[in-house]
């Protein structure tokens, strides 16, 4: 706990623990306050902030097409949020989402084109572990350096993103682009039997119950197994982990895996679920929104499920209020705006601010 | 102001959070002079100069530099009186220029003019026999060069009182003995030098006075021709000792651990730890006494195999365990109770339940791939009952606990085990009086039910209450072992301050 024992006018001490009151105000304050600002904004620019508001309420959640929307858009998020969470946990910061459902992408979509005509059920789980396989190798490559020599595995998972993009680009606009495509940047349609199936007519697709389903193994898998064990003490405190005799170095790369895995499956069941091929820009920043979506949860899997669906909906609710000539931005902006809140309101739960304290501990 | 002095420190006194720090403390330095500060960790040193560069406030007392009152708010102040501090961790920036990092923060116009300041750095370090190349970055320097800067740094901002603190603690044998001479030739400028330190030898060579600290008062400032190993020994650990014989008669079985000239690397890359042998026995306590950061954390390291033995070897009953990973080391059975309990030996967001299983999670507390919690909860239950913790909640974070709490946990969890041998690293560090009789206790228990404890402390107190034989520790090398029942305190303190164990001192 070394907070700053010098004669600054305020100084920030670390708190023991954070109080649980304080656990449940900060993100609820911290919605008010980023709704507040994006109002003010909204003022600014000659919008009436209740309307917006009410308009993207209701096309998000009042009405069966965009409570389903909702969902669809909600899938990718809580994917990918799960994959980034595993890492988080860690303390691995893995940026590289977008590039890990992009590479997922490629991998399903290998499988897809490759063997088109074989029964659904060889071609849909071989999608799948393509999608694992290739998202999570694409983790593997920032995971070795970070591993054995300590390389800051943010600035590599984040510059591989682009490679990623530029290479799912190079596919369609080159050896995979669809012949009877108009010169359009994407790869031909899928058959039949690479589709996910939906739930009745509305657009979700199985990829949500894939995202439950592993929302839940992963709970247990961090608080009920062995390995959750490891990767939370490993997370809190890698000294302890070593004290207690843990590999640290298998367990960088092993987890760094699965997180890409989980990513790739995302960009997998994208494709497979929503747009049923391969084309340019298919996730529109997916891996970077599961980064808020994640960390609003504090890394808890079964909260990612409940978040996913909230920024869905703030993405459909963003569509709603363009008709109204209002930029779909203004989605961007309010998830900024909450993130900005809830890591400030973080400060709040772990620190106490004091202001002209002059105390602080100290080694004589 | 009876002659004209540098400074004059008058009735300091400094209070933190349950310690008196510094209690009533006097100090002077003439100009010219090389005033050494000397005392045991946790005797005030620190605190004492902390407060002359301004870090600190004092709670009551005064401060006169040059005969006039100061009052120093922050760092710059201390600075602008001409009072430069060079701490143990260096203040330097990494990718900055050596010129670069000692003009920051002086000028007050928008523009750094380095060019300039190439210069009469370079004036400065020929002057006073400081060679480093004003224009290398930090990050290429040796950590004496780092040390160099940091004393340019005070000397360009013009301080005429020097303060360094454990300067030689980072440094070879050779570049100390620059170092020495380097501030010898600032004093004979007029300068006024301050050296904290605990080593016994560096006052003998350079110190024209010394002032003893012990527990936050200066018990003693000695003239140069009146300093004497033996009283400085004395004055600085001269207390006095109640031998307590509470303990059981000892009955020692076989040898358990056994270390043959082991040697090891600090994080920094120089030896710590030179070819160290001794072996502790079934049911005995082996303490290890000696002055913080003497090799003890490097010595319990390689023991539990967290740190490389660079040479020799170790033996748990009779089996090589050299550079074994720590896991198969903890289920040779050792335990090992770390320096730093929070963050090493628990994990603090973690609740009692988990910490209670972090080394035996992978078989004791598990089925198959899952942790099985219904008999961990069960087990620490038992622990918290049976050593008297003090928990509420079994799952809140264990950082919400007190320093004995805590340490009646590890204790109970490395205990659970039933080690061979268990190494306990200052166990009673910052505890109060209960929880530390409670946690010797618990050592005195596991010495009667036959396990082999190597002791490491700084405190002889808690060594002679406890431990059946004493080492030494000094600079990596133990320096003398002997029975506690025969060892002298006076001479186990010169042996701390790196004297050799030989005829001279009756024992």
């Amino acid at each position: 706990m070394t907070t700053n024992n010098l004669i600054p006018a305020i100084s920030f001490e670390k708190k023991l623990s954070p109080s649980p009151l304080m656990n449940i105000l900060v993100p609820v304050v911290s919605v008010i306050l980023a709704l507040l600002t994006g109002a003010l904004l909204l003022a600014l620019t000659g919008k009436d902030p209740l309307q917006v508001y009410s308009v993207m309420f209701y096309g998000a959640f009042g009405s069966k097409y965009g409570l389903t929307e909702t969902v669809v858009k909600a899938t990718p998020l809580l994917l990918a949020g799960l994959g980034l969470a595993v890492a988080f946990r860690m303390q691995l910061w893995n940026i590289g989402g977008e590039g890990q459902i992009y590479m997922g992408a490629f991998g399903a979509t290998w499988v897809a084109l490759t063997i088109p005509d074989q029964p659904a059920w060889v071609v849909l789980p071989a999608m799948m572990l393509a999608g694992a396989v290739a998202g999570g190798l694409w983790a593997v490559i920032p995971a070795i350096p970070r591993a054995y020599l300590g390389v800051n595995e943010i600035i590599t998972t984040l510059m591989l993103n682009y490679v990623a993009i530029l290479w799912i680009d190079y596919l369609v606009y080159g050896p995979w682009k669809d012949p009877a495509g108009y010169n359009f940047p994407l790869t031909p349609s899928f058959s039949e039997s690479a589709i996910l199936p939906t739930l009745g007519d509305t657009r979700i697709h199985a990829g949500l119950l894939i995202g439950v389903v592993l929302a839940i193994i992963l709970y247990l898998l961090i608080f009920r197994t062995k390995f959750g064990y490891e990767i939370r003490v490993l997370g809190e405190s890698p000294e302890a982990a070593r004290y207690a005799g843990m590999n640290i170095t298998g367990k960088i790369i092993l987890v760094m895996m699965i997180s890409g895995a989980i990513c790739g499956l995302a960009g997998m069941a994208e494709l497979s679920g929503v747009t049923h091929r391969l084309q340019q820009g298919f996730s529109p920043g997916y891996g970077y929104t599961a980064i808020i979506v994640a960390w609003l949860t504090k890394l808890n899997p079964l909260g990612i499920i409940i978040v996913a669906l909230l920024f869905g909906g703030l993405q459909v609710g963003g569509f709603a209020v363009q008709m109204n000539g209002v930029p779909a931005t203004v989605v961007s902006m309010l998830q900024g705006g909450l993130l900005f809140f809830v890591l400030g309101g973080e400060i709040l739960t772990r620190y106490r601010i004091s202001i002209n304290s002059r105390r602080g501990d100290d080694t004589p | 102001m009876t002659e004209k002095l540098l400074l004059e420190m008058k009735q300091i006194t400094k209070k933190f959070p349950g310690v008196l720090a510094n209690n009533n403390i006097n100090l002077s330095v003439k100009p010219g002079e090389i005033h050494m500060l000397l005392g045991e960790n946790g005797s005030g040193k620190s605190t004492l100069m902390n407060i002359l560069a301004g870090l600190y406030k004092p709670d009551s007392g005064e401060i006169f530099i040059k005969g006039k009152k100061v009052s120093f708010k922050s760092p710059r102040d201390a600075i602008n009186a001409g009072v430069g501090m060079v701490h143990q961790h260096f203040k330097l920036v990494d990718t900055f220029t050596v010129s670069e990092n000692i003009v920051l923060g002086t000028g007050t116009k928008f523009r750094l003019n380095t060019a300039e300041a190439v210069g009469q750095i370079e004036s400065l370090s020929s002057k006073y026999g400081l060679a480093v190349d004003p224009t290398a970055k930090i990050w290429q320097l040796s950590v004496g060069e780092k040390q160099r800067v940091e004393i340019l740094k005070t000397l360009y901002k013009g301080s005429e009182l020097l303060i360094l603190d454990e300067p030689t603690a980072v440094l070879t044998p050779q570049e100390s003995r620059d170092l020495f001479n380097n501030l010898r030739q600032m004093a004979r400028d007029g300068r006024g030098v301050v050296v904290i330190t605990h080593k016994l030898q560096e006052v003998m060579q350079i110190a024209d006075r010394v002032t003893v600290l012990r527990n936050g008062k200066a018990v003693a400032t000695l003239e140069r021709d009146q300093i004497t190993e033996q009283d400085l020994a004395w004055l600085m650990v001269g207390r006095d000792v109640v031998f307590q014989q509470k303990k059981t008669p000892a009955r020692f079985g076989v040898k358990v651990l056994e270390l043959r000239n082991v040697e090891a690397l600090n994080d920094n890359g120089r030896p710590a730890l030179r070819g160290i042998t001794f072996d502790v026995k079934e049911g005995e306590i082996f303490g290890i006494a000696g002055v913080a950061g003497n090799g003890q954390r490097e010595l319990a390291q390689v023991i539990t195999g967290m740190r490389r033995c660079t040479a020799g070897s170790i033996y748990l009953n009779n089996k090589n365990i050299t550079n074994l990973p720590p896991e198969k080391i903890i289920r040779q059975g050792v335990g090992h109770v770390p320096e730093d309990r929070m963050g090493t030996g628990l994990v603090p967001k973690l609740g009692a339940v988990d910490n209670v299983i972090l080394k035996g999670y992978w078989d004791t507390y598990a089925r198959g791939p899952f942790l099985d919690y219904k008999k961990a909860s069960l087990e620490t239950e038992r622990l918290i009952s049976e050593f008297n913790i003090k928990i509420n909640d079994p799952t809140a974070p264990v950082s919400l606990l007190s320093g004995g709490n805590l340490q009646k946990l590890l204790l109970a969890r490395e205990m659970s085990l039933n080690p061979a041998l268990l190494v306990a690293m200052y166990p009673v560090r910052g505890l109060d009086v209960g929880a530390t009789e409670a946690v010797h206790r618990l050592l005195l228990e596991q010495r009667t039910r036959g396990t082999a404890v190597l002791l490491i402390s700084e405190d002889l107190d808690e060594i002679f209450k406890l431990s059946d034989r004493v080492g030494v520790i000094f600079e990596g090398q133990i320096n003398g072992i002997m029975k506690t029942e025969h060892a002298d305190l006076e001479e186990i303190g010169l042996l701390m301050m790196g004297a050799k164990q030989t005829g001279e001192m009756p024992s």
